[in-house]
């Protein structure tokens, strides 16, 4: 099968685009990119369908391999609608992050950030356990909240507040 | 038998609710189950201890079995199986489990919280421990092991506000499923190289079982014997599962989990006790367990920890036994193994009724109380002398029988001998933590007794009763002895049958025992001296330092490797994923030589190279550009050059589905950013940054298009669609080859497009209104003219007001303006009469035309995808021309309605074909004539393509009302309070609409 360089360097030019765009922080960016890789992606299915031929009305004597190939085109298609129907939403996201912070930029998740600089230390894992020789510990005296350190003597004091 | 498993969970999932309705009495009906169950076990004892016990299943004289086949092809079966050592053990688990829910009712105050679930989790527990004990299928039996380390966890947790609780619990958790699944992996490598997963069947053909693959398969198995049964070094778990409340501790200990690794070992014992690896692991870990267990339990103060160590060096000490094989070690196994769980059910109880009672466990606080509660004392000592082994206690019987088996053993060899000599050390040192335990729970150790209210008979019943079992059974062992002899007569006979009895005779055994109790009480009565040296020796091995070591290292490498990896950063995240996508593709088209087309041409035409330019033009400029709109626009242009290089390439449908969706995503793209600034910042991230994205993005893109040539060079075969333009037009009745392969050839594949259309458009309707689909329909009717677009242009700049005047006079004077149904709402410096006029005479037109684009579409360009475009298109310009109101009155559905009922046409021609004989989506031709419009061929695919034409129609009609619509009722009312302070209709109406928005500003 002979290749097209025309539409190959057009695919091309639309992936490189369309990743540079992704790669982004403004999100309306990032949105162009993305469309600009699904058009990439169509001709590339356009490409692979073979060179270019009659539109694919049948009509009785054409040979089939005259016609550009159908298959990819039925692909492209729906890759078109669908495209339009995630666009739409990242618009309805892009809308939805400016009304909620003024933001049109992909985020650093805190969270992440804040789990890689934690420390080993885990209250639930590692604090000393106070010995107990008793299972009727009244409940507010047994309580530990997991994090909070307390060593028997703070827990005297609290019990002499609470009184 | 399965009625007695099934009646145990069964109860349990409903023991909550007796809770409810009873309180803590409720566990008297919970301890009813397994008591019945008991029954029904003594009664029908004889059915389990006939004869043929190895056999396998399905011969006459095997011991009773049920099988439920369950997944036949993966040869999993529930299969049930009740032989001597199943009835044994059974005797434990619904004797003890039922005495110990009994004394729950005593032990929990009326008003503990979550005493419902606890009821049912101990009682679950129970049954998954009868199920595990009865299972005679190697999956089976982990299923319920798995079962009680789940429910055990639960129960250990069952304090949850005690920190000590939910760790105990968690690291239980944690041992017994390592031990667990390293169990699971030799279950399953001994069920494969046996070729069936029964364990009857497994143990009638132990002789031909040998090699590698099963001696791997019992270590593993062993593995999680040692870590269910808390044999060092996994013993760490079960003095810490004291959290537990104490009678979860005396089922733990004496009946259940524990006592489950035992059964494992009991029961593969008769079979395979003579491999290699099995007496060394048995026997080793055995005996460090036994004399580490009994040197730790004299070191404790607490009662209840001092009871768990015992228990730590009982398992070892049982585990000898039980694996050691031979009929002598079978029989004494076994009746230790019920010793233990009568004495240690009863020590444990008494610990609890202690700790209720005067509020504490500690020896050194404990005083007196063998005084105050006499009746509780004689209960302890008896259980104290039998797990001692004093005569004439069940304990004692089976230490003898232990002894005269190892004292035979020690006859064969030098390691016979050194296991004889650690049993007898082990043992002294259970007589000394016996001792030990009634000096420091009931003896008088300082003048101030502590103060210890009366014990109840109810809540003393239980402990009682086991502690006289210990009795009974110890005068008299024969009930016991015959209990246990089918089991034994699995092993080779051998001259006299060993039995169980209280007096044996002079035998170096009772020498033994003798020399046991002069040592047990030697270290008891220089028990403060022995404290001293143990505190001089108190660097022993802490394995639970260990364990939270392993666990601390497992935690600092989560903790690095999330924080490696979860950067937090959507770019970096990419980043990682392109260049895996560039350099995988790429290193398989190197490393397999990928094919390299032999023939190349410059393009079909050269109209499509000029489109190519304006395409990579476009797609440059919208790197480039900075101003929103700008880009968009680029991205746009690229967009329509690729609709012109569609239609050169001789593909009509795309090219017009492409033009319509980009004039519609143009349109889309201006409504959603309007709200947004004009600029689009650079962010200064530096160059390298930059250049880094240029590199990935166009290596990303030479990579595609390597892909893309080896691809094309790789074609050997005729391609597929070569049969679709007959297939399309002699079965799919169509001549437009592309929408027959939407609607009938690929019908499914559509379908599925469909349904990501309709989710996507409900997607961006949530997105905009928050709260649901926000289908409700708005009406012109009552809306004032002029009011639609107040104040959002800023006419006071210069010149701009005198335009809105003049514009606003033109419409004052025109009469009842009819071109648009709600024009007149919008304000009047928003209008163009023109734009109305055009409006009103395109509208119609072209939903005619997007209706014939549907129906033509089977035979000329158009179709479903199309024809509602076009559709689209027309409400578009609808909704531009007259505003939100106008909009809702050219829609007379919702778009909810839209959406459904496309996808309801198109699920009908998918349905309707299977009830009328065909296949799903089948299509069938129909012609018929009718006046006027003459022949007619009609397609019922088309009917298909109608539910097409609806979705995509919904989708538009979503994306205008809420990218259009509700932002402009949004905008307008917040420029209403923001400017003008006085509250419209507007924005009083979005503020009962929904939650306002938190605007930061």
């Amino acid at each position: 099968m002979s290749v097209n360089i025309t539409l190959l360097v057009i695919m091309a030019a639309l992936f490189a685009a369309g990743i540079y765009l992704l790669l982004e922080r403004s999100l309306t960016r990032v949105l162009l990119g993305l469309i600009l890789v699904a058009n990439g992606a169509n001709m590339l299915l356009l490409a692979g369908g073979g060179p270019a031929g009659k539109a694919p009305l049948y009509s009785a004597g054409i040979p089939a391999e005259d016609y550009s190939d159908p298959l990819p085109q039925a692909l492209i298609l729906t890759s078109i609608v669908i495209s339009f129907a995630v666009t739409a939403f990242m618009l309805g996201i892009i809308y939805r992050s400016w009304v909620l912070g003024r933001q049109d930029e992909v985020q650093d998740d805190i969270e992440d950030r804040r789990v890689a600089s934690q420390s080993s230390f885990d209250a639930e894992d590692d604090a000393e356990i106070p010995v107990e020789t008793t299972e009727f510990t009244p409940v507010e005296e047994a309580e530990e909240a997991p994090g909070a350190q307390r060593g028997p003597s703070t827990r005297t004091t609290t019990r002499r507040e609470k009184r | 038998m399965l009625l007695v498993l099934i009646a145990l969970f069964a109860v349990a999932g409903i023991a909550p609710l007796i809770f409810r309705l009873m309180g803590r009495s409720a566990f008297y009906v919970l301890s009813a189950v397994p008591a019945a169950g008991f029954i029904w076990l003594l009664m029908t004892f004889g059915a389990y201890t006939g004869t043929g016990q190895g056999l396998g299943s399905g011969q006459p004289n095997a011991p009773p079995s049920v099988v439920v086949p369950w997944i036949p092809q993966l040869q999993l079966e529930l299969a049930f199986r009740m032989d001597a050592l199943s009835a044994v053990l059974s005797i434990l688990v619904l004797g003890v489990g039922s005495l110990v829910l009994f004394y729950c009712a005593r032990y929990f105050k009326q008003d503990d919280a979550d005493i419902g679930p606890f009821g049912a989790h101990l009682l679950a527990f129970a049954g998954a421990m009868f199920g595990l004990v009865i299972a005679d299928d190697l999956i089976l039996l982990f299923i319920f092991w798995e079962l009680t380390t789940v429910l055990s966890y639960l129960l250990i947790g069952y304090s949850r506000h005690r920190l000590s609780a939910r760790r105990a619990a968690l690291q239980a958790l944690i041992v017994t499923t390592l031990g667990g699944l390293a169990m699971l992996v030799g279950l399953i490598l001994l069920g494969q190289s046996a070729g069936t997963y029964r364990m009857s069947d497994i143990l009638a053909r132990a002789e031909a079982l040998t090699g590698p693959m099963v001696e791997t398969a019992f270590v593993l198995i062993l593995v999680g014997a040692l870590s269910k049964s808390a044999l060092v070094p996994f013993h760490f778990w079960l003095p810490s599962a004291m959290a537990a409340p104490t009678p979860v501790s005396a089922y733990l200990h004496a009946a259940a989990m524990v006592k489950a690794g035992i059964y494992l070992v009991a029961r593969f014992a008769p079979g395979f006790s003579e491999h290699a690896v099995w007496a060394p692991i048995v026997l080793a870990f055995g005996l460090v367990t036994m004399i580490f267990g009994g040197w730790q339990a004299l070191r404790q103060h607490d009662l209840k920890l001092l009871l768990a160590y015992g228990t730590v060096s009982q398992l070892g000490f049982l585990t000898m036994v039980v694996g050691l094989g031979g009929q002598e070690a079978a029989l004494a196994g076994l009746g230790l193994l019920l010793a233990h769980g009568f004495f240690k059910a009863t020590l444990f109880l008494v610990v609890g009724i202690i700790d209720h009672q005067a509020g504490t466990r500690d020896i050194r606080k404990l005083c007196g109380i063998g005084r105050s509660a006499p009746l509780l004392a004689s209960v302890a000592v008896l259980a104290a002398a039998s797990m001692a082994g004093l005569p004439p206690l069940l304990g004692f019987v089976a230490k003898e029988s232990v002894l005269e088996a190892f004292v035979h053993q020690a006859e064969d060899g030098p390691s016979g001998a050194v296991v004889l000599a650690g049993m007898v050390l082990g043992s002294m040192l259970t007589f000394a933590y016996s001792a030990r335990f009634i000096w420091g729970g009931f003896a008088r150790k300082s003048a101030m007794p502590t103060p210890f209210k009366r014990v109840e008979p109810s809540f003393l019943f239980a402990p009682a009763l086991l502690a006289a079992a210990s009795v009974v059974f110890g005068l008299l062992p024969v009930p016991l002895d015959a209990a246990v002899q089918p089991y034994v007569s699995l092993f080779p006979p051998v001259e006299e049958t060993p039995h169980l009895l209280l007096w044996h005779g002079v035998t170096p055994a009772l020498f033994l025992s003798l020399a046991t109790i002069g040592g047990g009480l030697v270290l008891f009565l220089l028990r403060e001296r022995f404290e001293r040296l143990q505190t001089r020796m108190a660097t022993n091995i802490d394995a639970e330092q260990n364990y939270k070591f392993v666990i601390g290292v497992l935690d600092d490498v989560a903790v690095w490797l999330t924080g490696r990896t979860q950067r937090g950063s959507l770019a970096f995240y990419l980043f990682v994923i392109l260049t895996m996508a560039i350099l995988t593709p790429l290193s398989a088209l190197i490393l397999f030589n990928a094919p390299v087309p032999q023939e190349w041409y410059l393009a079909d035409s050269p109209a499509q190279l000029i489109a190519g330019v304006v395409v990579i033009l476009g797609a440059l400029a919208a790197l480039r550009a900075n101003k929103r709109f700008m880009a968009v626009i680029m991205v746009g242009l690229t967009g329509y050059g690729i609709a012109l290089i569609f239609a050169l390439q001789g593909a009509p449908d795309l090219a017009l589905t492409q033009l319509l969706v980009e004039t519609i995503v143009l349109v889309a793209f201006v409504l959603a950013l309007r709200s947004l600034p004009a600029r689009l910042w650079q962010r200064e991230t530096g160059r390298k940054y930059r250049v880094l994205r240029a590199v990935l993005g166009i290596s990303f893109g030479l990579v595609m298009a390597a892909i893309a040539m080896s691809a094309m060079a790789s074609r050997v075969a005729e391609p597929i669609s070569r049969s679709f333009p007959s297939l399309a037009y002699d079965d799919g009745g169509g001549a437009n080859i592309v929408n027959v392969t939407l609607v009938d050839i690929r019908a499914w594949d559509t379908f599925g497009e469909i349904s990501v259309l309709a989710i996507a458009a409900t997607g961006v309707a949530s997105l905009i209104f928050i709260r649901g689909r926000g289908d409700g329909r708005l009406r012109a009717d009552g809306v004032k003219s002029g009011t639609v677009g107040r104040n959002r242009e800023p006419i006071d700049a210069y010149g701009r007001e005198a335009a809105a005047l003049e514009l606003a006079k033109k419409f004052a004077s025109s009469a009842n303006d009819a071109w648009l149904v709600a024009g007149r709402t919008l304000a009047p410096e928003r209008r163009s009469i023109i734009f109305e006029v055009v409006t009103r005479l395109l509208f119609h037109s072209i939903i005619v035309f997007s209706i014939y684009l549907l129906i033509a579409g089977h035979n000329l360009p158009g179709g479903g995808f199309a024809g509602g475009l076009m559709a689209g298109l027309a409400l578009t310009i609808r909704y531009l021309a007259g505003g939100r109101f106008e909009l809702a009155e050219a829609t007379p559905v919702s778009a909810g309605l839209l959406l459904g009922g496309g996808l309801a046409t198109a699920a009908l021609t998918a349905i309707v074909p299977v009830f009328l004989g065909g296949q799903v989506f089948q299509s069938a031709i129909l012609e018929f004539t009718w006046p006027v419009f003459g022949d007619i061929k009609f397609v019922t695919s088309t009917i298909f393509d109608i539910g097409v034409y609806l979705v995509v129609v919904g989708l538009v009609l979503d994306v205008l009302r809420s990218l259009g619509s509700e932002i402009d009722e949004r905008s307008e009312g917040q420029t209403a309070t923001i400017d003008a302070g006085t509250p419209e209709p507007a924005a009083e109406q979005e503020e009962s609409r929904g939650p306002k928005e938190e605007v930061v500003p």
